[in-house]
């Protein structure tokens, strides 16, 4: 059976069981691998993308739940005002280490930015504890978020 | 020099590494073959696609338009070593940064790491084995490229200078390098380059950005997981529950018929299945029985390990220190304290799970993944094809994280078993669950330790007795000597000035299967010793800082860090209600440290506010990097102070993901105060030390917050 959505303003159409993740989708079938495989039990954030605008894991989203939506990854990111800045206050504070949640974390550090423009140190905490990095990037993924922000933290 | 001279010859040499007495068995040889100069299997690692170029030694690549090449020959992993290692080569090649390209170096001679032995990233070593013979590189390629310039312009090489990756001559006549590899390439090798005064480096010991961050900021990064293949079948695979238990039958029926299913096929460890997508493969593994032989560890627990432990700490050990007469020292003692500290089985879990993709065909393979042991990876490919190791190729990708995991190659010898099986190019990927219950676990370990003080307080004497598995008995069996593993033994020794000292070391095999992990014994010893030292302190009722310091009076540099460290945590200071420090120190990898964390206690919950540290590591490459490898292994150690331990039921390792084997997350990870020491002493490894030093450090902030002293990690208060 296939089913339509529309992946970073592109429609594409996949014949995957309705019930096949929609990060395994976005990876094996649309090849777009930006996006991770970290848990896939929405425990570690690797696989957030944005369904119609909000921050989900991939992971266990279905994709019948994504059709007839639009999806946008990490491959998109810069086709957005926050999105760009969220990537360049990643550069200019060289967040990543291995890099391999990072996709995540920009994902998650992009819809917090879009729904609160001057987040302060627990709204960070809030939006952004649901990632995990084992190289342990959290300092400056705080200090990247504030400078997009324009705002300080502690 | 002749290290450096064999290391940079034009002829690439080819190294093989042929596993003996089975796949892990008593050691690996390493052997040389000449291989013709074209490098065939010269992998790209995207964003720098493979340049085509003339090579003037193994490290540099130039094309003939001007595209300057560095190959890096260490796994990157998340510490860096994509962008330091090239620095080095940059600074005497005269090229600057942003003109530099990387390339990941294939599995070659030149590139094996001489600390080690063998093409492996570990040990905090990358640097500090690179640090003279990767410019001493670069300088050697560049003296060929000014030297192929002044033949062509028929002027003395003397006269002519290299800058921006041009050469320009007497006259002021200027060439690119591009111009002139391939004339340069065809040179011998100058021996003995003169190497740049640190005062002059341009590049090395500035805080440059990392090369590797655009792709990882934009989802380009080509990981292991995002390999693909022409032709690629995805496998997913089920293991024995039981670590060590291997397959006997299967029945697959099911399965087969699911959508996109193409094989079922049994491997040595286990069964895959084998489709057309990983989550396709992934559910029809769920059908598919299989019965197992559980072998030796069916009946294992964590209560059986531990007391087997016990059993084999109350034995006297081999003896790896001896100084002056314990039992002497200990008859002049006025008092006596003895402590006992006990650390659990870990789990390295790096992000990326375990994953490898595997091309086998009648007289080749191809190896495509991520890994941070080439040679082996190579070996054992080998060995498990049927091939000869020269008919492997391995592109090592970018790692998603490695923490010692990656040393292992377990999953490359199941990628190639099922691409053998089936026949086509497939990539294997665990689940998180398979990467959890089928690590090589960070050992467990059991220390006791006994010191007389005498009427002062100052101890006369220090009985150092540490028991546990060993990594090095299973992977490198031949540095095992006489009941001694060195890689159970590091800062083992304390830096403390007492006169009389022993030390003692019990191998003791849990039947659980472990591995070196981030910061290696370390972890194990300086958690013992530095909360020990703390107790010292406490006994002789000084202060723990003032305590360490009139025992480090031989130790400048760990004075320094203390006293820094002290400083700038205003050590002494009052603190807000509730708050508490502690502090230790450690020497690891040629790096002094000295680390104070501030922490609460709340509702039996420990919180980590602020953790100053101050580092001195000798000449820094890049203080950038080298600042977020020390704020990575705060968060890295934390997650084992905290919250780390595996254990185990019925021979299961009982943990399966994030939910039940926590880790430090953004709303737990404390403030950092960083500094570190300007210095030209040679450099020390920063990957891996500061892991060990957070568990001692907030366990004895814990004790002087609540006056409970927790010898046991992770931290749990009664």
């Amino acid at each position: 059976m296939s089913t339509s959505l529309k992946i970073n303003g592109t429609t594409v159409t996949v014949d995957a069981e309705p019930d096949t993740p929609l990060l395994w989708v976005i990876r094996d079938e649309v090849g777009l691998t930006g996006t991770k495989f970290g848990c896939g039990k929405a425990l570690c954030g690797a696989c957030t993308v944005h369904l119609d605008g909000t921050p989900v894991r991939s992971c266990q989203t279905p994709l019948s739940a994504a059709a007839g939506k639009n999806v946008s990854t990490i491959e998109s990111v810069s086709s957005t005002e926050v999105g760009r800045k969220i990537q360049a206050a990643w550069i200019a504070h060289d967040v990543p280490q291995c890099g391999y949640c990072q996709s995540g974390q920009i994902m998650s550090a992009v819809a917090l930015l879009a729904a609160k423009p001057s987040p302060t140190d627990s709204e960070i905490d809030q939006a952004m504890s649901g990632n995990i990095c084992r190289c342990g990037t959290y300092p400056r993924i705080r200090a990247a978020i504030h400078s997009a922000a324009g705002t300080k933290g502690a | 020099m002749s290290t450096i001279q064999d290391r940079s010859r034009r002829q690439f040499l080819k190294t093989s590494v042929v596993a003996t007495g089975g796949l892990f068995g008593s050691g690996l040889i390493v052997g040389c073959a000449v291989m013709p100069s074209q490098d065939r299997a010269m992998a790209a690692l995207r964003p720098s696609a493979t340049a085509p170029g003339a090579m003037p030694n193994a490290w540099v690549k130039v094309g003939a338009d001007n595209t300057v090449s560095i190959i890096c020959a260490r796994s990157e992993m998340g510490q860096g070593v994509f962008t330091s290692m090239p620095m080095l080569v940059a600074e005497e090649l005269e090229v600057p940064l942003d003109k530099v390209r990387v390339e990941m170096a294939p599995a070659r001679e030149p590139y094996i790491n001489t600390m080690l032995g063998g093409q492996i990233t570990g040990g905090s070593t990358s640097v500090r084995e690179a640090y003279e013979p990767l410019r001493v590189a670069g300088a050697q390629a560049r003296m060929m490229l000014v030297a192929a310039a002044a033949q062509q312009w028929k002027v003395d090489a003397s006269t002519c200078r290299a800058e921006n990756a041009m050469v320009i001559g007497p006259a002021g006549q200027k060439v690119s390098y591009g111009e002139v590899a391939e004339a340069a390439s065809k040179l011998e090798p100058p021996k003995s380059p003169k190497l740049k005064d640190a005062s002059a480096f341009k590049i090395v010991g500035k805080p440059v950005t990392r090369l590797d961050t655009p792709s990882k900021v934009d989802g380009s990064a080509e990981f292991g997981i995002d390999v693909k293949l022409p032709g690629m079948l995805y496998a997913a695979l089920a293991q024995c529950p039981v670590l060590g238990g291997k397959p006997i039958s299967f029945e697959a029926e099911q399965a087969m018929a699911m959508p996109g299913v193409k094989h079922v096929v049994q491997i040595s460890d286990g069964v895959a299945v084998v489709a057309d997508t990983w989550w396709r493969a992934h559910k029809a593994l769920e059908t598919v029985t299989i019965k197992w032989d559980e072998g030796a560890n069916a009946s294992l627990d964590s209560a059986q390990i531990d007391a087997s432990l016990q059993a084999a700490a109350a034995k006297p050990g081999a003896v790896f220190r001896k100084l002056g007469d314990v039992d002497a020292g200990m008859k002049s003692a006025a008092r006596k304290v003895e402590a006992t500290y006990q650390l659990p089985f870990l789990s390295h879990s790096p992000m990326e799970p375990m994953n490898f993709t595997a091309d086998v065909r009648k007289d080749s393979v191809l190896i495509y993944g991520p890994t941070q042991f080439q040679q082996l990876a190579v070996g054992l490919a080998a060995a498990t094809a049927g091939v000869k190791p020269e008919q492997v190729t391995l592109r090592t990708t970018f790692l998603g994280g490695g923490f010692g995991r990656r040393i292992d190659a377990d999953f490359i010898v199941q990628a190639v078993e099922i691409s053998k099986a089936v026949g086509a190019p497939v990539k294997l990927v665990w689940s998180r669950e398979d990467d959890m219950k089928h690590d090589f676990y960070r050992p467990i370990s059991l220390t006791k330790i006994t010191s007389g003080l005498d009427a002062q307080g100052r101890p006369l004497t220090y009985s150092y007795h540490t028991s546990g598995p060993s990594v090095t008995q299973r992977i490198f069996a031949g540095l095992v000597k006489d009941g001694l593993d060195p890689l159970m033994l590091e800062a083992a020794v304390i830096p403390y000035d007492i006169p009389n000292q022993l030390g003692q070391v019990v191998i003791h095999d849990t039947g659980l299967r472990v591995g070196y992990w981030r910061s290696v014994s370390h972890a194990l010893n300086v958690f013992a010793n530095e909360s020990f030292i703390d107790e010292l302190a406490v006994a002789a009722g000084k202060d723990p800082l003032e305590y360490r310091r009139s025992l480090l009076a031989k130790e400048p540099r760990y004075l320094h860090v203390l006293a820094i460290a002290a400083e700038r945590s205003g050590w002494g200071q009052p603190l807000a209600a509730g708050r508490a420090r502690g502090v230790a120190v450690m020497e690891g990898y040629g790096t002094y440290l000295a680390m104070v964390p501030e922490i609460s206690v709340q509702g039996g919950e420990i919180t980590v506010h602020k953790v100053t540290i101050a580092g001195d590591l000798g000449s820094m490459v890049n203080p950038n990097i080298v600042e977020q490898q020390i704020q990575s292994s705060v968060v890295f150690g934390l997650s084992a102070v905290l919250f780390g331990e595996i254990t185990l039921k019925d021979g299961v390792v009982e943990q399966s993901n994030f939910h039940d084997y926590k880790v430090v997350r953004m709303n737990q990870s404390p403030l950092m105060d960083i500094t570190l020491v300007p210095s030209s002493e040679k450099p020390g490894g920063i990957g891996e030390p500061v892991t060990a030093l957070i568990g001692p450090a907030v366990a004895n902030a814990v004790y002087a917050g609540t006056g409970q002293r927790l010898r046991k990690l992770p931290l749990r208060l009664a």
